[in-house]
């Protein structure tokens, strides 16, 4: 599970509230390197909760990844901002989807209710009682 | 421009709205509206032979012929006839200046002699191309790698079994070929060597053709939410979008046969990138945060219709002998607890797909899809596609099944946005569809060819009419397999769709 799902999740359990950001504990994670597409991630930009993604890189451990706020659509289209490890553009690229989580666990923050990652598939099935009516 | 379509002749009712789609791919917004078709006199809509304009230059017809399926070829149209006399006639009239930028000594050609509903000896096809000595071939010959191509294409009477009209009637083209299809992709993305398929994987034709109707490209986000074993979003991928899935099956989507069997290994097979993401998650009950909307391009899948194959959604109440009151899972036994289903009718199911779309898909996303129907008198009735207020419904294709049952791959467009009246007006619409639906379920017992295939033959495929007239409009298929793929489910006896008369 990449953190781009991960922002994109809540929990719909009857009892929560927003069920969101879900509380990310992670077991165990890896990276993967993938071709950064500055269009998409473009359009992506303006559609994260950018709390909740830096947030996600703080539980992994990896504070300086993202800036506190979100970079400019000028940052990441600026020249050669593909090929410099350290551009906007990449560090974004790599927070959102170069990073997996292949196991751990998506807690609910209203109810604690734990969704398990497991061979990086989040489970977000409820249980029968747990159906909204 | 005008230019001569020829397509292959299957998957009729798919080909012209899988031109149009590929001419808003390549052309820009509105490129696919501006589409014009036109028939060669004396032919039917059926017929391999289009006429059709395009919204662009010669590139764009390149590049749609190129990317389709179904288009054999896309050629500029130098004359035409009933006979040989006619074709002369015809292409002498064709202006000079657009002919002889293709003629020079400097280039190769070559040219093609292709019928249609005959034969034509090699001998024939020899004098054919010797009669075209009028037409001043001043380049060299090169069979493998020519400059231009042209074909020379004759049909005879074509189609006319069955008692129907003939879909051609005997015309001779002559044209240059701008642009052809590859369908070199065919064998290489063919089920039977794919390593993960399911008893409802989509077969790869129709996958690529769903995937053109949600006109997947690079930089674009394509989302499957019944994904099963991938076949769909492995197209788009093909083309290069990015993919997301979801499944109510944790079987299908996590553990496949193995470690290197499965979801993944499928992308991986192909080389291609894999999904951004798979999710178990249940359509019904979907799982995407407060404020989330409009992030995917297009949602394309098959819905899980029918009771082998069919939908399942969370929370079946399980009653356990004895006890009178809704099953609660013990505290101690939910980490591994199985959660049980409920059935999840058709109507509900489609309504939780427009209502998933309608939010989830930018303006001017696509939302393509299967729907089963009931063909009454020869056709599949248009009125009862389900609709929603913030998408039009741009293609409706038909594939026949049997002489009764059809499934149409519906093609809609997002061109409202989603507020709280909308949601309203949609929810309004849902019930008359429920009921509806409820209503042509019984009179024309739908419910059996999609909930329990009695017309299956023995072989396990579905029994049809040898005689019906239309059968050649789409190849049969397969649509209800083995249950495989079923999602987990702990109330066996409830496994029924529930309030249908069997009848
Ligand atoms: C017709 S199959 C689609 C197969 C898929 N196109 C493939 O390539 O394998 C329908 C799928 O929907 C899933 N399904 C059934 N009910 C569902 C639900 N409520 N939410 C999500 N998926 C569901 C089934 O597990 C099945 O895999």
């Amino acid at each position: 599970m990449r953190l781009l799902t991960h922002n994109m999740l809540a929990s719909n359990a009857r009892g929560a509230s927003t069920g969101y950001p879900l509380k990310l504990q992670v077991v165990k994670w890896t990276t993967k390197e993938a071709e950064p597409n500055a269009d998409f991630l473009r359009g992506m930009l303006p559609k994260l909760d950018w709390a909740a993604l830096v947030a996600a890189t703080h539980s992994l451990g990896l504070p300086g990844l993202l800036p506190e706020s979100p970079p400019t659509d000028a940052e990441l289209s600026a020249d050669g901002a593909a090929d410099d490890e350290g551009s906007a553009l990449r560090r974004l690229h790599r927070a959102l989807l170069e990073i997996h989580i292949e196991e751990g666990t998506l807690v609910c923050p209203d109810t604690e209710r734990c969704f398990p990652i497991s061979k990086g598939v989040p489970n977000m099935l409820l249980h029968e009682d747990e159906v909204r009516n | 421009m005008w230019y001569l379509c020829v397509f292959y002749h299957r998957l009729l009712d798919y080909r012209r709205p899988e031109v149009q789609s590929l001419a808003e791919l390549f052309g820009g917004p509105g490129a696919g509206d501006a589409v014009e078709w036109r028939l060669p006199e004396n032919h039917h809509v059926d017929s391999p032979f289009h006429l059709v304009r395009l919204p662009g230059d010669e590139r764009l017809a390149a590049q749609i012929a190129n990317r389709s399926l179904l288009v054999k070829g896309i050629y500029e149209l130098w004359g035409q006839g009933t006979t040989y006399e006619e074709l002369e006639k015809s292409v002498m009239e064709y202006p000079e200046e657009r002919k002889l930028p293709y003629l020079t000594p400097e280039s190769t050609f070559k040219i093609v002699v292709d019928s249609f509903g005959k034969v034509i000896s090699f001998q024939e096809q020899n004098e054919i191309m010797k009669s075209l000595t009028y037409i001043p071939f001043k380049g060299r010959v090169n069979l493998k790698k020519p400059d231009h191509k042209f074909f020379v294409m004759e049909t005879d009477d074509y189609g006319c079994n069955n008692g129907l009209p003939p879909v051609a009637q005997r015309t001779i083209f002559f044209g240059r070929e701008v642009g052809a299809a590859d369908r070199h992709l065919l064998p290489t993305y063919q089920l039977k060597s794919r390593k993960y398929i399911g008893p409802t994987a989509m077969d790869a034709e129709m996958a690529f053709l769903m995937a053109n109707q949600g006109l997947a490209r690079p930089g674009k986000l394509v989302y499957d939410p019944f994904v099963g074993t991938g076949s769909i979003l492995v197209a788009a991928a093909h083309f290069g979008a990015m993919t997301m899935g979801a499944d109510i099956d944790i079987r299908v989507v996590r553990d496949g046969r193995g470690p290197d069997c499965n979801i993944w290994s499928n992308f991986e097979q192909y080389k291609l990138p894999e999904p951004l993401c798979v999710l178990r998650a249940d359509n019904n009950v979907p799982p995407w945060r407060p404020g989330l909307k409009e992030i995917f391009d297009a949602i394309i899948c098959d819905p899980p219709y029918g009771v082998r194959a069919g939908g399942r959604k969370s929370g079946g109440r399980k009653l356990l002998k004895g006890t009178v009151a809704p099953y609660t899972v013990p505290d101690e036994k939910r980490g591994n607890h199985i959660p049980s289903t409920a059935p999840y009718s058709l109507a509900e199911c489609v309504h939780d797909l427009l209502h998933l779309a309608a939010r989830m898909l930018v303006m001017g996303g696509r939302l393509v899809f299967f729907y089963p129907v009931i063909r009454e008198d020869g056709i599949a009735n248009p009125a009862k596609y389900p609709e929603h207020p913030c998408f039009k419904l741009i293609a409706s294709c038909e594939q026949i099944l049997s002489m009764r049952y059809s499934r149409v791959l519906l093609t809609m467009v997002k061109v409202g946005p989603y507020t709280e009246e909308v949601e309203k007006e949609a929810e309004q619409w849902h019930r008359e569809f429920r009921e509806n639906h409820h209503k042509w379920m019984e009179e024309g017992n739908l419910h059996s060819a999609v909930f329990s295939p009695a017309e299956q033959a023995a072989d396990g495929k579905p029994a049809i009419d040898r005689d019906s007239k239309p059968k050649y409009r789409g190849k049969t298929f397969h649509l209800f397999a083995n249950a495989e793929d079923e999602p987990p489910r702990s109330d066996q006896g409830s496994a029924k769709f529930r309030g249908f008369n069997t009848g």
